[in-house]
């Protein structure tokens, strides 16, 4: 399958909580196109996940449409992942069979015995190229919390997904393990070509993996910048310290300044 | 390791059991304590060789009592809370009711059962799986109810169906309180089954334990301990294995309790 494009026109979401009404986005617009890395950064609360809730389906938004290749999206798509901020694997399933658990969810049972020692194949191909090859046969108990998530990738990928969606995957990382993941993701996305939504606080993350970062407003959230990173890939060490990423890191951490976001004593 | 480890506190507990018995025995034997205030434990090692056929019957009865009634709580405790999770009206108007209920003691209908069910064996059934009832359906429903929403939403982005978001996740999510309330559940079987033999019987270890009580035979009544201990701690620790086999994440992944 190929990746399409994302159409999200005046988008908007608010929530009905026990204190009354909660506008989380305001009127979001937006493309995206096909095989691109697209980051979004904004505040906390802003309503980040609530817009990647929206484009994956899990929820609806309360006005506007979003559009994946032309469709209106409607629940949870054929041909999307996500990645969560927690890496939510399932503790009674080893490794492998958590990282199965999508094919075993459609149709791919124990009865497929073919399909069934490819499909591990491929499973500990994906554990290979994160670097946990052996670990198949473990429980995510037995993992630290990077290679959980690596682990979480790894369920996501094998759906070979046209649009990756991640939402602060990296978050309960420490700065260490975040930036060795920020290069496998690297990777993995020039092997695995789709179209990835990347959700996050970092705003150097942000412009050393994408193609272009979306800068939230407060809540209600929606974009107030749009900015290209012309970064050439494949990137390294060495393009954190072009003059045009920390060109782009203070130019976001400008616009947080003048919202009033970031404020200096 | 963790089997050597095992092996050491069994072995610990064995010594230490085996250095109570004398202390009893030496306790007997050095004040002279009569035997029908205090057996010594020999004199109950040897009642339990000389009269093993009577208590091994007794015990037989006693033991089907439990297990029937701990089978019927779980045939019908775990379709229950499953009903509660699901059903609006089952948890919020038939849970609360059971959890009240909970609160009677059962022993006290066990003569309201005589009427109604006849000295029969099935009395001692019915207690039995009453009070074996309650902890298991709401260790049940708890465990049942404990998914996360993110859990959630990772099944609904994965297109699980209802079907597959519960037995995917929500019923092996909630196996270790399952397991919770059986071990709570069996133990408390032991209990319904032996006082309802004491109330209405005339069969089973209840029944036997009354029987040498009004005889003034302590050893006897000794013997029946005994025997009702082996089969509370047989029962619990077959609970336990057949846990540690069904959950071998659970565990470990708590540091092997
Ligand atoms: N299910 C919900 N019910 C009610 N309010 C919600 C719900 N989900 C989110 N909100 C509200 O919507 C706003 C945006 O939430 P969201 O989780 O999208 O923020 P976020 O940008 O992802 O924040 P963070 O970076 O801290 O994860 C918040 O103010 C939150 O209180
Ligand atoms: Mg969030």
């Amino acid at each position: 399958m190929r990746s399409k494009e994302i159409v999200i026109r005046d988008v908007e979401k608010t929530f009905q909580t026990r204190g009354g009404a909660v506008q989380a986005l305001s009127k979001v617009n937006l493309n995206i196109e096909p095989l691109s890395f697209v980051s979004v950064v904004g505040p906390s609360g802003c309503g980040k996940s609530t817009l990647m809730n929206l484009l994956a389906g899990l929820d609806t938004p309360t006005g506007g449409v979003i559009e994946i290749g032309g469709e209106r999206v409607s629940g949870a798509q054929e041909g999307n992942a996500v990645v969560f901020q927690r890496d939510l694997l399932l503790e009674w399933r080893t490794v492998i069979a958590n990282i199965l658990l999508p094919f075993e969810l459609h149709g791919v049972t124990w009865l497929d015995r073919k399909d069934r020692t490819t499909n591990r194949q491929l499973a500990e191909d994906l554990l290979r190229m994160v670097g946990l090859e052996g670990f198949g046969d473990k429980y995510p108990f037995e993992l630290s919390g990077g290679m959980r998530q690596r682990v979480s990738i790894c369920r996501a990928l094998i759906q070979r997904p046209t649009l990756l969606m991640m939402d602060e995957p990296f978050g309960a990382l420490d700065a260490l393990t975040r930036e060795q993941m920020m290069y496998d993701l690297l990777r993995l996305y020039d092997q695995y070509k789709c179209t990835v939504v990347f959700i996050t606080h970092s705003i150097e993350e942000a412009v050393f993996l994408s193609d272009r970062v979306l800068v939230m407003s407060e809540r209600p959230g929606s974009v107030v910048r749009d900015i290209k990173i012309q970064l050439e890939r494949p990137r390294n060490l060495s393009t954190r310290m072009d003059a045009r990423f920390l060109d782009c890191v203070k130019e976001i951490r400008g616009v947080f300044q003048s919202q009033g976001v970031l404020a200096e004593v | 390791m963790i089997q050597r480890m095992n092996w050491r506190q069994g072995l610990s507990v064995s010594v230490t059991l085996i250095g109570m018995l004398a202390v009893w025995q030496l306790i007997c034997v050095l004040f002279a304590v009569p035997a029908y205030l205090l057996p010594t434990p020999l004199d109950i090692g040897s009642r339990l060789i000389s009269d093993g056929d009577v208590l091994l019957r007794h015990t037989g009865i006693t033991l089907f009592e439990i297990v029937a009634g701990f089978g019927l709580s779980v045939l019908f405790g775990i379709p229950a809370a499953v009903i509660i999770v699901y059903s609006r009206y089952f948890s919020q108007a038939v849970f609360p009711l059971l959890i009240g209920l909970q609160c009677v003691p059962m022993i006290s209908i066990a003569p309201l059962l005589i009427t109604w069910l006849g000295f029969g064996m099935i009395t001692q059934v019915v207690i039995a799986f009453l009070i074996a009832f309650f902890p298991i359906i709401v260790s049940a429903v708890v465990g049942l109810k404990s998914m996360e929403k993110e859990m959630n939403m990772l099944a609904m982005s994965l297109r699980a169906s209802k079907l597959q978001i519960f037995l995917y996740f929500r019923l092996p999510r909630a196996l270790p309180s399952i397991f919770g309330g059986f071990k709570v559940g069996i133990t408390l079987s032991v209990v319904g089954a032996v006082v309802a033999e004491f109330v209405s019987s005339d069969r089973g270890l209840g029944y036997l334990q009354l029987v040498a009580n009004a005889k003034l035979d302590i050893t006897m009544q000794f013997c029946v301990i005994v025997m009702l201990a082996v089969i509370g701690l047989v029962l619990y620790n077959l609970v336990g294995l057949i846990e540690r086999i069904a959950l071998p994440w659970y565990r470990a992944s708590r540091g092997g309790e």
